[in-house]
């Protein structure tokens, strides 16, 4: 399957990564070449074969559903490009 | 006392703990050595205030006998994992000014066991290279060159700071993480030791995540048994971390005795890659010849499915990527782009990361959320993860076949010219990790230990795998090999 511009633009879109148009062409050779090395694996017989959720065999740990942290509001805004009144601020979201 | 910066771990451990020298000594050598090598560009944010206070309570633990092996050791930290306060960028533009509240739990072992750390190390931009050359702070520079030729090489990557930073002696070692070969490639291209632990030793919070079923922390040494003191410090359980071992950590140094009489060796044929250079194949054979000699039986194995780890890497790794980086998102931390009136979320999403993303790490981005999406997702990722399944099946069978561990090559070559691959098309540059993908994909321990050197006088590394959680075992296996090898080659200082 080849990528042409617009899938190219779609993904972009897709990611939230601002690619001018410009620029579309290149990315779509360079996703054609990855896409290429990676249809390979059509080569591999998986019938039958589970894809692989976890390499080492283990269940997921449960603990206690108890509050373990909290109360650290300075921390958890101290890197915010943009905070306010103990919130992140964003542009406006909704119309 | 001169060339301090220069003792390996276990030798400036034990003159520590003999009193010959002081933490303090050390970490100033080190940090004068840090300042006169600039032109490595290999530390990116340094440490000095912390290191001098860290080296005295160091010494202040030495001189009261509580003295765990890594105390008063300086090291550099890869600017991956996030230490509290101090700059942590994953070599990203998007990080720019992030300063971590909080200490990764690996540096926090580290620390807790009286560790100094001289500052971050330079590497790959979220770990995503195998050069050096996507890192936001410019390239990182191998301090070995070809003879008398200038021309400026690559340390490797992603950990090209960390493996810079050891083989030119500015730190005594350093730490690394590998998602695809990012410590045991830089290790072979700069003439020093890397081990990847096996996936849940080492925990990973507080890492910068990149592929999260595929990364894990180890160490960057000068010797194996530095490796195996360094790791032992680095490694154990973290509840934080849900994927972590619960699994005691053993003496790894204990274990180094060199005796490989009747352990056996896979060499496994599918590792013989078309158009490989003559020096690795042979460089190969020699390493072979040295386990043989020392008394392993050395068997032919087959790993079938070797051929289609690198592609089955660069659909899952992506993948996991495009949703790790998700959370740059100009809102919680870093960089936010700015905006022209009108402009919103979206647009601040899409302006942010794209300004704030280097292009490599927008092509995996993109990469991942396509094979993500839907009309892809079983095509793509779901037949990647069975092709993952069959990968690790190999090395099980070959395990349960009584093979302990396994031998290849590192790297296809030697290190390259820095701008030397600008020209390849991104497929070219993956195959760098040819050898040590498999390894990542099937949650096993692989070290890379140098053992000889090119024709041009660049130093060349062998890789041994192990059975899972067998590191101790791995590392005594290496520690026969590095004696057998007597690899002692360091870089001509030019810079």
């Amino acid at each position: 399957m080849s990528i042409d511009t617009t899938i190219a633009a779609r993904v972009a879109k897709l990611a939230r990564i601002k690619v001018e148009d410009e620029a579309l062409p290149a990315l779509a050779n360079e996703f054609n070449t990855i896409l290429g090395f990676i249809e390979q694996l059509n080569e591999v017989d998986v019938e039958g074969i589970e894809p692989m959720t976890s390499v080492t065999p283990m269940q997921l740990r449960r603990r206690e559903d108890v509050v373990t942290d909290g109360n650290q509001q300075d921390k958890v805004l101290f890197n915010a490009p943009d905070a306010r009144e103990g919130f992140f601020a964003v542009p406006k979201v909704v119309e | 006392m001169s060339d301090l910066n220069k003792l390996t771990l276990a030798e400036a451990r034990d003159r520590l703990r003999a009193k010959e020298v002081t933490s303090v000594e050390l970490t100033e050598a080190c940090l004068a050595k840090i300042e006169a090598s600039g032109a490595l560009n290999a530390f990116v944010h340094k440490t000095p205030e912390i290191a001098l206070e860290q080296a005295k309570a160091a010494d202040a633990r030495l001189a009261a006998g509580d003295a765990p092996a890594m105390c008063g050791l300086p090291v550099g930290i890869k600017d991956l994992f996030c230490t509290k306060g101090v700059p942590s960028q994953a070599a990203s533009r998007i990080l720019e000014g992030f300063l971590p509240q909080y200490e990764s739990t690996v540096t926090q072992n580290l620390f807790d066991a009286g560790t100094v750390m001289l500052g971050k190390l330079n590497m790959d931009e979220f770990a995503m290279g195998s050069s050096n050359e996507t890192s936001c702070y410019g390239n990182a520079v191998n301090p070995w060159r070809r003879g008398n030729d200038d021309t400026a090489l690559t340390p490797g990557g992603s950990s090209g700071g960390s493996a810079s930073a050891v083989a030119a002696d500015l730190c005594l070692a350093a730490t690394g993480t590998d998602t695809g070969g990012s410590i045991r490639q830089p290790a072979a291209f700069t003439g020093i030791v890397g081990i990847k632990p096996t996936y849940g030793r080492c925990s990973r919070w507080g890492v910068v995540a990149f592929a999260s079923s595929l990364d894990q922390a180890g160490p960057m040494t000068k010797t194996v048994r530095d490796a195996a003191i360094m790791l032992g410090t680095m490694a154990g359980f973290d509840p934080k971390d849900s994927t972590s071992a619960e699994l005691e950590v053993p003496d790894f140094e204990a274990m180094l005795t060199g005796d490989v009489k009747g352990k056996k060796i896979g060499i496994p044929r599918e590792y013989h890659m078309d158009g490989m250079p003559e020096e690795i194949e042979a460089l190969w054979a020699e390493g072979t010849a040295m386990l043989k000699a020392a008394g392993a039986e050395i068997v032919d194995i087959s790993l079938p499915h070797t051929k289609y780890a690198l592609p089955a890497y660069y659909v899952i790794a992506p993948a996991e990527a495009s949703s790790n980086l998700a959370r740059y998102d100009g809102v919680r931390y870093g960089h936010r782009a700015k905006l022209a009136a009108g402009d919103g979320i979206t647009e601040m999403y899409e302006k942010t990361r794209a300004e704030g993303f280097g292009h490599e790490v927008q092509r995996r981005v993109m990469v991942g959320t396509y094979v993500l999406s839907a009309g892809f997702y079983d095509a793509y990722y779901n037949r990647a993860r069975r092709v993952r399944t069959l990968i690790k099946r190999d090395f099980d069978e070959a395990f349960a076949a009584g093979v302990d561990a396994i031998l290849t090559p590192a790297t296809p070559s030697a290190a390259f010219g820095l701008g030397e691959m600008s020209e390849a098309d991104p497929v070219q540059m993956y195959l760098n990790d040819v050898f040590t993908v498999t390894v990542n994909l099937a949650g096993l321990p692989g070290i890379s230990v140098p053992t000889g050197v090119s024709k041009q006088g660049l130093p060349l590394g062998l890789q041994l795998i192990g059975r899972p959680w067998g590191e101790a075992d791995l590392l005594n296996t290496a520690y026969a090999l590095e004696t057998a090898a007597g690899f002692v080659a360091k870089p001509g200082q030019w810079w």
